[in-house]
């Protein structure tokens, strides 16, 4: 994994986290990748795995369950979303209408292109359906 | 695990290289030793593993008196220098002559490791430098010692044997263990390393672990330097100022830099020592 961004690293396997559960590839009440796993996986220390796993037991995304490992929580799309929205919303969005105002953007100019973002997203599913 | 009590030391003939340090390190982390070039990394490695003894004060490592080279210390120790030295022996001898010095020491995995470096079967004379300091990383990693010293240990490494190398120590460090990585190639294994030591003209500016420094300190890349913030210390260029700056309530943590902290500790001694002491 390539830690890029400037946010913790810690941060950004929760973020990579979520982002499996809301792919589903990371079911809800089942057992995701133990911390040593993840660790060897992402390269990285187990102790800061065991803070993302910290990390998310207070969001309640996921539960320990002793001797058997961590397991995403029953309605956890629910606070995943919202949990991701809540960062986009505090750190996405400032840096997308700081851009927006030095290049001059106007926000119906981008509605537009979002419109048609959405159309296109609806004619591809129904295709491959 | 390890602990220095107002420890000095200096080559013979020489001034001192450390004068009355006060060090301690624990089990279960994998620490970074940092610090420029002749700023006594490797020194301080060997004093730990008992291969150059303190001039003053006392040094203990599991409770024990590395000087003393008791076989009770030596089996849970085990040093891989950068300059590594192999004998005219083929891989597997060259291991089975290593073992009994390790009560831990685990075939299996010395086996496992061979294969994941890509290590062939043949004499370690026929071997590449990158290759022989494969062998002794395997072999490191084998003994399954409570105390593993890297001296530089990615030097001579391909690429994919830096991610086979992260991927390693991820996969054997444990709450008993320590690892201890003398390093200039941070970003070799800066998200294995939770411990920071920066050494300094003989001093340590910072003993600490890496939650502590993005709790303490922001680093961020900004496109202008404000004139009412206080820096430990930026760097600029065209791209930019890289900036380490004290946290504030309204700062988010952010992603630790470690060369750039490494600078500011360096440029900003005094007062990154006070933060962090």
């Amino acid at each position: 994994m390539n830690f890029h961004s400037n946010k913790a690293i810690y941060i950004q396997i929760a973020d990579l986290i979520c982002e499996k559960i809301l792919s589903g590839a990371f079911k809800e009440e089942e057992r995701i990748p133990s911390v040593r796993e993840l660790a060897v996986d992402l390269e990285v220390n187990p102790n800061t795995v065991m803070r993302t796993y910290e990390y998310l037991q207070d969001l309640d995304i996921i539960t320990n369950k002793r001797g058997v490992g961590f397991f995403v929580n029953i309605n956890s799309i629910e606070r995943v979303t919202a949990y991701l929205r809540k960062e986009f919303m505090e750190q996405e969005l400032p840096n997308l209408f700081k851009n927006m105002k030095i290049l001059a953007i106007n926000i119906n100019e981008i509605d537009k292109l979002y419109q048609h973002y959405l159309q296109n997203n609806i004619n591809n599913s129904n295709e491959k359906k | 695990m390890i602990r220095f009590n107002n420890v000095s030391f200096g080559y013979p003939k020489q001034k001192l290289l450390y004068a009355n340090i006060d060090l301690e390190l624990k089990a279960g982390s994998v620490y970074g030793l940092l610090g420029k070039n002749g700023a006594g990394k490797s020194t301080l490695l060997k004093l730990m593993a008992g291969l150059v003894y303190p001039t003053h004060g006392k040094l203990s490592v599991f409770n024990a008196d590395p000087t003393k080279r008791e076989p009770s210390f030596l089996h849970e120790v085990f040093f891989i220098p950068e300059e590594i030295d192999t004998p005219s022996l083929h891989v597997l001898d060259f291991g089975a002559e290593h073992m009994p010095f390790y009560p831990k020491f685990n075939n299996e995995q010395f086996l496992h490791y061979l294969k994941e470096f890509d290590i062939p079967m043949t004499n370690l004379n026929n071997m590449s430098f990158g290759q022989k300091k494969k062998v002794w990383i395997a072999l490191g990693m084998a003994s399954n010692a409570s105390l593993i010293i890297l001296d530089e240990p990615t030097n001579g490494l391909d690429i994919p044997s830096k991610r086979k190398l992260r991927k390693l120590i991820a996969s054997v460090i444990n709450e008993n263990t320590c690892m201890i990585i003398s390093t200039h190639q941070v970003k070799d294994l800066d998200s294995l390393i939770d411990k920071i030591i920066l050494v300094d003209e003989g001093e340590i500016i910072v003993n600490t672990d890496t939650e502590s420094i993005t709790e303490k300190l922001v680093f961020k890349l900004s496109s202008d330097i404000s004139t009412t913030e206080q820096y430990l210390y930026y760097e600029s260029s065209l791209a930019g100022n890289l900036i380490v700056k004290e946290r504030t309530s309204e700062d988010e943590a952010t992603k630790l830099d470690l060369e750039l902290f490494f600078n500011a500790g360096i440029n900003n001694k005094n007062e990154i020592k006070q933060l962090f002491n």
